[in-house]
């Protein structure tokens, strides 16, 4: 908790693989070395940029591909959350469970999406649905874990206090599981955006930065690829940085331990 | 005399498993414990001592033999035994105070009243001040001191000590078995020690069991019969201590 004033700095290091990227483009479109309507030379895409701030289209695209995002990420990791402490505290549940987790996580997040799409069409419910699915998995797992790791000796604790399975679990496992449920919903966040964008990009109906990006592939716009690859990249980033910041803000949980069962 | 519950042990056995083959951790072990007593269990490593212990919280049951407190067989955990493991176990999510208040869980009356009384504990082992810290940013002496406030903050009628003070340094030890034994004479507790330390034995406790392994048994019950608060230097302490130390030392033969 009181670690990590250092880690605020930005290590310039990291930024030597970019730099030499950008270089080696910059380079690659100035000798003419590669067709510039496959790589987009660097003026070009700034001037992209500059024209898709402007485009209202492409806001309300990002706008609603996180709205989507924020409902289909709540409520698959919701749902993961909730298995996982109940497969992570109970032996029982957990072996009827798990082996069917296992199996249905091995099916490839887009492989669901003929399968949604004939049950739901291709609205907004098949790409939440989809989304959700891409968070649960992550959510659940790591949540299960957690819960499933909760220290022994602190369990005991709880029964020397003769205090009740609810208060174990609300005491002892979920505080004890708490780092590991605040990682799996990290992770749950970058697998539902990678979900979002595949959503919307493979059904192409509607609107979101996946239909945009389609759309742009489709007029052969590569300048507008870019741009919507970097924004999806800068909104990854900033909402994985902004979910960090809120559970580190919460880190010392002070649960009302005064109160009564 | 105080009034309270005695706690009586009655031809204990208990054996586990170890890789498939059977060690018998404890055999036939029998002494009681009077209400108010301080008794010390000191025996070499791997005798059985904290098993003994964890029979007497309830936390697992003899194969053979009864465990009886205020003549009841002991059939679990309970709030009236209260017991301090070696290494704290407090809950690292919670402060000082919260940690403390564990103890109140199950107590009735309101917020505030718990408040105090936790606040009274965490005065009682003089860590007043440090309500507000986390055991992460305690030293191991001020975490055993919360570990033991919080104990008693469920009011057991016995405390059971599991090596509390093995993990510290010689000089908070020392300092710690005094304080152990302010709290035994303010709280009025009836306290059972595990300990391997044959100076603090004969420094806290009315009488010694001393166990011999292999498989665990008593060996000896020693009365000490010293006026307390007593001086490690004095003749009768010392003496008391060598002899100690020379059973224990045959035990380990």
């Amino acid at each position: 908790m009181m670690r990590g004033t250092a880690r605020s700095q930005v290590d310039w290091r990291s930024l030597a693989l970019p730099a030499a990227c950008v270089l080696l483009w910059v380079a690659a479109s100035a000798t003419g070395w590669w067709n510039p309507n496959i790589l987009v030379p660097p003026k070009q895409l700034a001037a992209g940029f500059i024209d898709a701030t402007r485009n209202i289209d492409f806001w309300l695209a990002a706008g609603s591909s996180v709205m989507r995002l924020g409902i289909g990420w709540m409520i698959g990791s919701l749902a993961g959350v909730l298995l996982g402490i109940i497969a992570g505290c109970s032996p029982l549940a957990e072996r009827f469970v798990a082996p069917s987790l296992n199996s249905v996580r091995q099916v490839a997040l887009f492989a669901w999406i003929p399968l949604l799409t004939a049950w739901f069409g291709d609205g907004d419910t098949a790409k939440v649905i989809l989304i959700a699915v891409a968070a649960f998995f992550p959510a659940a797992l790591n949540t299960e874990i957690g819960c499933r790791e909760a220290p022994a000796a602190l369990i005991e604790v709880g029964r020397v206090f003769e205090f009740s399975y609810l208060a174990r679990v609300r005491r002892i496992v979920l505080p004890s599981a708490r780092p590991s449920i605040a990682a799996g919903l990290q992770i749950a966040l970058t697998s539902a955006w990678i979900g979002t964008i595949g959503a919307e990009y493979l059904i192409d109906q509607g609107d979101g930065l996946g239909v945009f990006l389609a759309s742009a592939r489709m007029d052969n716009r590569m300048d507008v690829v870019l741009v919507c690859i970097v924004a999806l990249g800068l909104i990854g980033y900033l909402l994985s940085t902004l979910l960090r910041v809120s559970f580190a803000k919460g880190a010392p949980l002070r649960g009302a331990v005064l109160a009564d069962d | 005399m105080i009034e309270g519950a005695p706690l009586e042990l009655l031809g204990v056995g208990k054996s586990f498993l170890v890789d498939g083959s059977e060690i018998q951790a404890l055999a036939n072990v029998s002494f009681s414990v009077a209400p108010g007593e301080f008794v010390s269990i000191v025996g070499p490593s791997g005798c059985g001592k904290s098993t003994l212990l964890r029979l007497v919280a309830g936390l697992e049951f003899p194969d053979t033999g009864e465990v009886l407190f205020d003549r009841t067989r002991v059939a679990g955990p309970s709030l009236r035994r209260g017991i301090v493991f070696q290494d704290h176990r407090l809950f690292p999510w919670l402060t000082v105070e919260a940690n403390v208040a564990v103890g109140l869980l199950k107590s009735a009356g309101p917020e505030e009243q718990k408040r105090d009384i936790a606040c009274r504990f965490i005065a009682l082992v003089g860590l007043e001040g440090f309500e507000n810290a986390y055991p992460h940013q305690l030293s191991g002496g001020m975490a055993q001191r919360a570990a033991i406030a919080r104990s008693l903050a469920a009011r057991p009628q016995i405390l059971l000590l599991d090596e509390p003070l093995g993990a510290l340094d010689s000089l908070t030890r020392g300092q710690m078995q005094a304080e152990l034994l302010r709290i035994w004479q303010h709280e009025a507790v009836t306290m059972l020690m595990v300990t391997h330390d044959a100076a603090e034995a004969v420094f806290l406790s009315d009488r010694i069991v001393v166990m011999d392994r292999k498989p665990g048994r008593v060996r000896d019950i020693v009365d000490v019969g010293l006026a307390k608060p007593r001086d490690r230097h004095d003749p009768g302490v010392v003496a008391l201590t060598e002899q100690l130390i020379d059973r224990l030392e045959t035990a380990v033969r």
